[in-house]
């Protein structure tokens, strides 16, 4: 069972308080009827699936209940970063320190 | 006469009670408590403090098991829970059985029912014991290579027969009489091992103020100090040491966890420990657990699991009277057992010499076989002093005796001329492999240690420490070294200023050891892996038929695949693969460990979620009513709802057939409060339902309702219901009864992160609103009088109010899933019982009738209403389902609305929900049945459609049923045909509304 | 290639079993090969077997970067069915399980197809529903599946649980007959064999680092640990790692790879005859020839490639197993343990072709990939081989998730109400 750090709550808590949610950092396209099929089923199912640092979302559930963003190293498990939702994707290299 | 005295008195009838090779005074049993027990109806008497295995070798009963594949005899060959050998099955009365139990771990008590197991039809005589001979044709592998024609063969002869031999205990039959723990700790250190090292690193933790918990598996704390009771720890003998420590962790409030396993090691720091609560009493006290499993969360962990010795491979190795020196000494240190009175030892570690010499010490005629040339030249003195005789740089090379060892052949490592030793014991050391099991569960890495041939602990992503054995330190006063340093290492992580205290230690027993080296063959087998018969031959057949990775060494074999999980295999067999490959052992690798560390207990891991509380049963205000009034419940995602009333033993079809005349004729009365409510509040709550559902709500009144359609983004029907704005800001948002939880988590998805602009706020209120729904042409006589606050004469189809009903405060609304006027009264839950007794009352004059989900169900397919998740599956679009009047045409967005253009959601072949009357108006259709426009045609057919739902409607006077059928809308009138259970039954496709077309029974 | 027989172990027992050789020899890579397949599990090692066997094509090499069958396909419960609702599922399971049938005697290693029936249990009046729909749709196509009462159940798995009290109630059962199980192990190695034996090189320990194009943008190779490997036709056959060899060829995929969990109990005599599966309660169990439960259950909720799941899942599992199996209580989980299995938006496979020139996928199975392995093997084969997709996997493209033309078993069984 993870520890995962809720960035509204600003505590460690164990993972079954959270729900995972998908990758992060897949906008709904603001109008999507004008999106052509191709970018649509983009949308819809492709996925990243990165072997290392992972964008993805968690919602506290049993919390505050709020989504957030985390970067996860998907190999070890171990969340790197979280951040709230809206907040810019980290970039990676930031987050030399926060993986030592 | 005071106790001690009697205790001395009755020490020679002790003795010869609990067993000929019982020391008197020696061991940590107790000797004046004896223990009966009984093995294979044989009756054994022990002490109190012994294992099932020390008491029977007390008795100089040594047979405990047979193999698994050859059901050669076989004896204890550890005193641990690596134990591969001596299990057997345990009974204790009814539900209290069970097999496979470690003769080295259980300990006894009053009445304990041994059996030995995998043998027929005695331990003594074996008929299985004919695969022995077999052994060259049954070879590692050999199932791969036949057993393949006659192919019948396989199904009725060949695999009957593998099944039947393989498996060793039986698996209980009985319910199981016992219950299970659970519990949550947190604390900064847990220690796992509660030998020198852990108990070091506890101590020093705990002395700094640090919260610790230890565990360890066996029955009493200890670990290596129980088996050195002539060590002196600073000035103090080990024993008194231990006490003083154990009493110390106590006072320093440190939870200490003997009979405890921990048996993985998870993701940041949650380690898995399983408590034995009950198993080593004769009458488990009322109430009590018989396991329980701790998660506990450390800030640190400290692995001090110890070493666990090494067998050495050589013909004859598994005969009963073989084995390990360590468990030869823990067998005299703790329980005052003497293995053996000729006791031959074959060694190549130290530690195996001060075995030999405390054996010698307690009265064993003693004879060392090292395999090294050279030994220390104290140890050479001590065995002088002894008379042990000693042979350097010999081996053993066969060992005799059928049931008990009675001789050994020796020879020298060169070659040359042996000799037979009688001994009725053969004590073995390959040296220690150190215990990496929880460590490799963090995936921390090995490394190899080509001078100790073994693996040390390296890198860890996890804050845990290695201490002692298992971090390669050998004997007693390294272990509390490296266990205070480690100990102080974790209060220093956490903040705390530890004191490391040196300990000084006399009369310790470190020792050295050799790569274990190549045993000559002989004509006997030679074992890697006791329990599964894996030979060193089957080794080297494994690398010659390609095996080149331990891993398909091990599973072509079945090399470490035993209960043992490869405890005492593992290292044996990789020695073994690497030379037959000449390549070093790490290039060859290690099977990785895995959890548990032991066996765990099912109903351990189970805990509480166990029979009626394998999960949370969700009831409403008005179950206990339905109780009381007979209901038969179905389950509906965690709910229990009253499926229907049956009165006077009347079938399921008879009782649903009254309520559905009841509320179509007068008034039915239902429990809708396993409905899904969702309170949306703020002044963008308009605009989110909009967004969300297909509906247009920009333009709902205040005071209305509307059906809604909720999408998931791939443009299928996810949930339903109806929606009544409550104000201008406030929207009663109701959910099917499985859909709830999900809707809401997908409402709050797109409210915080697609359209977080939008001022709206989401509420469960499942559980806040009970809600009770009348419906029939009779429902507004009987709520009228009830109701104050609104005149309901003036309250059409699809309002909503708030308002008293029964002088209960209420949103009441008008809607209908039955196609009958229809009510449904919303109320606090704390009195929705009494609300349900007052409407039942004023119904009575009325024909009131209480209808379950059932009924509810054919009323509403009467109306053709579908139900999400029956009638639709996740592939349905709203249009399929025949509610494309149900998306806002202007609308330019909502969830799924784009999926809707995709090319397979517009094309003409969609399944699409029609109304099927079968040709005979008594036949009812199996929902489920497939629909086939020519039922002649060959299988494979080609299917066009399926039955959702299928009733027999009391108020058609005939079945009726709705279906997904490709372009059925089209078909109307057309005969189609549906599948039977055999065969298939011509249906006419209708509409499906079924009943009242025109809605004019409930909007009026 | 010795011919395995009684009458092979007879002669070998006479010399010791020293003359045994190497099931498949070790291979170094060539420079170039006709095709080259990522991924040594059956799914792959099956499919050299028939581009070898079927299709002349035998300048193959399959290559993995650890040791073959030592992903999903040494690591699942074996459980091999094909009632599944869809047409397009139901042939190519059925087409798995009709090679299945006669594997062992095709490549002459006992597989140990063990055809003891697969019972799916109903707890809830939506699980009967849908079950029956499964069963119709089973009888049409020509696959086998029938309903069982409650009794009926519990007379086939005696050790089943059917008390009305049950927090689950047991209503009744699909059963499939003609399904089972079999050795997961051996169905890498005989493929291995069979293989090699025809030419095909398995070169182990090597991982590919990357898909290299042309300008073109045709595949013209792999490059791997060992260096480059030229070869026109490359079919990437990776279960979890699908994503990850799939984007060095810029190919993005609807998949994501999620830790998978199953478990076995101490060894004990027969006491389990058949397969149970539980979508309700969660949980799946048969007892292997050796005599251990093998039991597992869903995914954990995150993506991962860890091959590590928590506790918690296993504990919810083993619980399962205890609400269907009370007698099961004190029985003793042995070992349990990890796969990565990749998951597509609709739960089926993809197969077949892919925009990229030479470049083919088998992926996307899911829970499922092991009771393909015959089937998608030898579709794949026949995929790669002619370029052009055999009917049993025509279905299974990538271009569903444009149209929307998915093939969804799993949303045809699951929403509850």
């Amino acid at each position: 069972m993870l520890l995962i750090h809720c960035p509204y709550c600003d505590k460690t808590l164990p993972e079954a308080e959270f729900t995972y949610a998908g990758e992060a950092h897949i906008a709904r396209p603001a109008d999507p009827s004008a999106v052509g099929d191709e970018a649509w089923r983009d949308f819809l199912f492709v996925r990243t699936n990165a072997r290392g640092p992972h964008y993805e979302r968690w919602r506290h559930s049993h919390g505050c209940g709020r989504f957030f963003n985390a970067v996860r190293d998907t190999v070890s498990d171990r969340i790197l970063l979280t951040y709230k939702a809206g907040e810019p994707r980290p970039d990676l290299a930031s987050l030399a320190g926060e993986k030592a | 006469m005071s106790a001690p005295a009697r205790a001395e008195a009755d020490a020679p009838l002790a003795r010869a009670a609990a067993g000929a090779f019982r020391l008197a005074g020696r061991g940590r049993v107790d000797h004046a408590s004896r223990v009966h027990v009984t093995f294979d109806g044989r009756s054994v008497t022990g002490l109190s403090g012994d294992t099932l295995a020390s008491a029977l070798l007390a008795h100089g009963i040594h047979l405990m098991g047979r193999s698994f594949k050859y059901h050669r005899p076989r004896g204890l060959v550890s005193a641990g829970s690596e134990e591969p050998n001596a299990l057997v099955m345990t009974r204790r009365g009814p539900g209290r059985a069970e097999p496979n139990t470690r003769a080295s771990m259980q300990e006894i008590y009053e009445g304990l029912a041994a059996e030995s197991q995998n043998r027929w039809p005695s331990l003594g005589f074996d008929a299985g014991a004919v695969n022995d001979h077999l052994s060259p044709l049954i070879a590692a592998g050999f199932y791969y290579k036949t057993f393949m024609w006659p192919r019948a063969f396989w199904r009725r002869i060949y695999e009957p027969a593998i099944r039947t031999a393989a498996g060793l205990g039986r698996a209980p039959t009985e319910l199981d009489a016992d219950h299970y723990g659970a519990r949550y700790h947190h604390c900064d250190l847990l220690v796992v091992g509660g030998g020198p090292a852990g108990l070091a690193a506890a101590l020093t933790a705990a002395r700094a103020g640090a919260s610790v918990m230890i565990a360890d598996e066996h029955a009493e704390m200890g670990g290596a100090l129980l088996s050195t009771p002539a060590a002196e720890i600073d000035g103090v003998p080990a024993w008194d040491f231990l006490a003083a420590t154990l009493a110390e962790l106590k006072r320093l409030g440190a939870v200490v966890l003997p009979r405890t396993t921990a048996i993985g090691y998870f993701h940041q720091n949650m380690v898995g420990l399983a408590e034995r609560v009950t198993d080593h009493l004769a009458t488990p006290p009322e109430g009590a657990p018989r396991e329980r499993l701790w998660r506990v969360r450390a800030r640190r962990v400290v692995l001090a699991q110890g070493a666990i010795e090494r067998p050495l491979v050589f013909p004859g190795n598994d005969r009963p009277g073989v084995m390990l020196a360590g468990a030869a000494a823990t067998m005299l240190h703790r329980f005052g057992v003497l293995v053996g009175r000729r006791v031959a030892v074959l060694a190549a570690h130290d530690s195996a010499w001060h075995t030999a010499f405390d054996l010698a010490d307690a009265g064993a005629e003693v004879s060392l076989i090292d395999v090294r040339p050279t030994v220390g030249a104290a140890l050479e003195s001590a065995a002088v002093t002894r008379s042990i005789a000693v042979r350097l740089a010999h081996t053993i090379t066969a060992t005799h005796g059928r049931l008990r060892l009675c001789a050994v052949d020796v020879a020298p490592l060169s070659g040359g001329a042996g000799e037979r030793l009688p001994a009725d014991c053969l004590l073995m050391s390959g040296g220690w492999t150190p215990s990496l099991h929880l460590f490799s569960h963090t995936r921390g890495s090995l490394v190899w240690d080509a001078g100790r041939e073994t693996f040390l602990p390296g890198t860890t992503p996890e804050a845990c420490t290695v201490a002692g054995a298992a971090a390669g330190a050998w004997g007693l006063g390294p272990a509390l070294t490296e266990g205070t340093a480690a100990g102080a290492a974790a209060a220093d992580a956490i903040g705390l200023s530890a004191t490391a205290s040196e300990h000084f230690v006399d009369h310790d027993t470190p020792g050295t050891g050799v790569p274990t080296p190549k045993l000559p063959k002989g004509r006997g087998k030679a074992f890697v892996d006791y329990q599964n018969d894996v030979t060193d031959k089957d080794i080297r057949l494994a690398v010659r038929e390609g095996m080149r990775s331990i891993e398909h060494v091990k599973r072509y074999t079945t090399n470490g695949m035993a209960t043992d999980q490869g405890k005492l295999s593992n290292i044996n067999a990789l020695s073994i693969a690497a030379d037959a490959l000449a390549t070093p052992a790490p290039a060859v690798g290690l099977t990785t460990f895995r959890p548990p560390f032991t066996p765990t207990t099912f109903g351990a891991l189970a805990g509480h979620h166990a029979g009626a509380t394998f999960e949370v049963t969700r009831k409403t205000p008005i179950d206990p009513w339905a109780e009381t009034a007979g209901a038969v419940f179905e389950p509906v995602s965690l709910w229990r709802r009253a499926r229907y009333f049956p009165q006077g033993g009347e079938t399921m079809d008879e009782a649903v057939a009254r309520e559905c005349r009841a509320t179509r004729e007068a008034v039915g009365l239902f429990d809708a409060s396993t409905l899904g409510k969702i309170e949306v509040v703020g002044p963008d709550s308009a605009q989110f339902l909009h967004l969300m559902y297909t509906n247009p709500f920009m333009k709902l009144a205040v005071g209305r309702c509307r059906y809604g359609v909720l999408l998931g983004e791939d443009g299928f029907i996810r949930d339903d219901g109806v929606i009544a704005r409550i104000d201008d800001t406030r929207y009663h948002v109701t959910t099917t009864t499985g859909g709830a939880p999900r809707v809401l988590a997908m409402m709050e998805d797109y409210l915080q992160t697609e359209w977080p602009h939008l001022k709206v706020w989401l509420t469960s209120t499942t559980e806040a609103w009970a809600t009770i729904a009348l419906n029939g042409p009779k429902a507004a006589e009987v709520l009228a009088p009830l109701v104050e606050g609104i005149d309901l004469a003036a309250f059409p189809h699809m309002s909503a109010a708030t308002c008293r009903v029964a002088g209960i405060a209420a949103r009441l609304m008008r809607m209908s899933f039955t196609g009958e006027r229809g009510y449904e009264v919303n109320v606090d839950p704390r009195r929705a019982a009494e609300l349900w007794d007052t409407l039942l009352a004023a119904g009575a004059p009325h024909g009131i009738t209480p209808y379950g989900t059932e009924t509810m169900h054919v009323l509403r397919a009467e109306k053709g209403f579908i139900i999400v998740g029956q009638d639709t599956d996740g592939t349905v679009t709203p249009d399929d389902a025949g509610l494309g009047w149900a998306i806002g045409k202007q609308k330019t967005d909502f969830v799924g609305r784009r999926s809707l253009s995709r090319p397979d959601m517009v094309t003409p072949w969609r399944r699409q929900l029609v109304g099927l009357l079968t040709e005979d108006p008594d036949l009812l259709l199996e929902e489920g049945a497939q629909i086939v426009a020519d039922p002649s045609q060959p299988v494979p057919m080609r299917m066009i459609g399926h039955v959702t739902s299928s009733y027999r409607s009391a108020t058609l006077g005939r079945t009726i049923a709705l279906a997904l059928v490709e372009g059925g809308r089209g078909r109307q009138g057309d005969t189609l045909h549906a599948s039977l259970a055999e065969g298939t039954a011509p249906v006419r496709v209708c509409s499906p509304l079924f009943y009242d077309p025109d809605g004019t029974r409930m909007t009026q | 290639m010795t011919h395995f027989s009684a009458f092979s172990l007879l002669k070998n027992a006479l010399s010791a079993n020293e003359n045994w050789r190497p099931q498949w020899p070790a291979a170094e890579p060539k420079a170039e090969y006709d095709v080259v397949i990522v991924g040594a599990g059956g799914h792959g090692l099956g499919c050299a077997y028939y581009l070898a066997k079927e299709h002349g094509i035998t300048k193959v090499a399959v290559i993995d970067k650890g040791w073959l069958g030592g992903g999903n396909t040494g690591r699942n419960t074996t459980i091999i069915r094909s009632n599944y609702l869809y047409d397009e599922s139901a042939r190519l399971y059925d087409h798995a399980v009709d090679l299945w049938e006669g594997l062992a005697q095709e490549l002459n290693y006992n597989i140990m197809y063990s055809r003891r029936g697969v019972l799916m249990l109903a707890h809830t009046v939506h699980d009967v529903q849908s079950f029956q729909r499964h069963i119709h749709a089973n009888r049409l196509n020509g696959v086998d599946n029938r309903w069982l009462t409650a009794a009926e159940a519990k007379a086939y798995c005696p050790p089943l649980n059917i008390s009305p009290t049950a927090r689950y109630p047991v209503m009744g059962a699909a059963l499939q007959e003609r399904a089972g199980t079999a050795r997961h192990d051996a169905v890498a190695w005989g493929y291995a064999r069979a293989a090699s034996a025809r030419g095909v090189d398995i070169i182990q320990n090597c991982p590919v680092t990357a898909i290299r194009r042309g300008p073109d943008g045709a595949v013209v190779g792999v490059d791997t640990a060992k260096g480059f490997i030229k070869a026109k036709k490359v079919a990437v056959s990776a279960a979890g790692n699908t994503s990850v060899v799939m984007g060095t060829a810029d190919v993005r995929l609807p998949l994501e790879s999620y830790p998978l969990q199953a478990l076995v109990s101490e060894p004990v005599k027969p006491c389990f005859p058949c397969v149970v599966m539980s979508n309700t309660v969660h949980a799946y169990i048969s007892q292997s020839n050796k005599g251990e439960l093998v039991i597992g259950s869903g995914t954990d909720q995150y993506t991962s490639y860890s091959q590590r799941g928590g506790l918690a899942l296993i504990e919810h599992t083993v619980a399962a197993i205890v609400e269907m199996f009370p007698v099961f209580s004190r029985m003793r989980m042995l070992r349990m343990w990890g796969g990565i299995v990749d998951v597509t938006p609709d739960r089926s496979a993809i197969l077949g072709k892919t925009p990229v020139k030479g470049l083919y996928v088998n992926c996307g199975w899911g829970t499922g990939g092991f009771k393909a392995t015959p089937g998608a093997a030898h579709v794949l084969a026949h995929t790669v081989a002619r370029d052009e997709p055999h009917p049993i996997n025509a279905p299974f493209t990538l271009e569903r998730f444009t149209t929307g033309r998915l093939i969804d078993e799993a949303a045809a069984a699951a929403v509850a109400h």
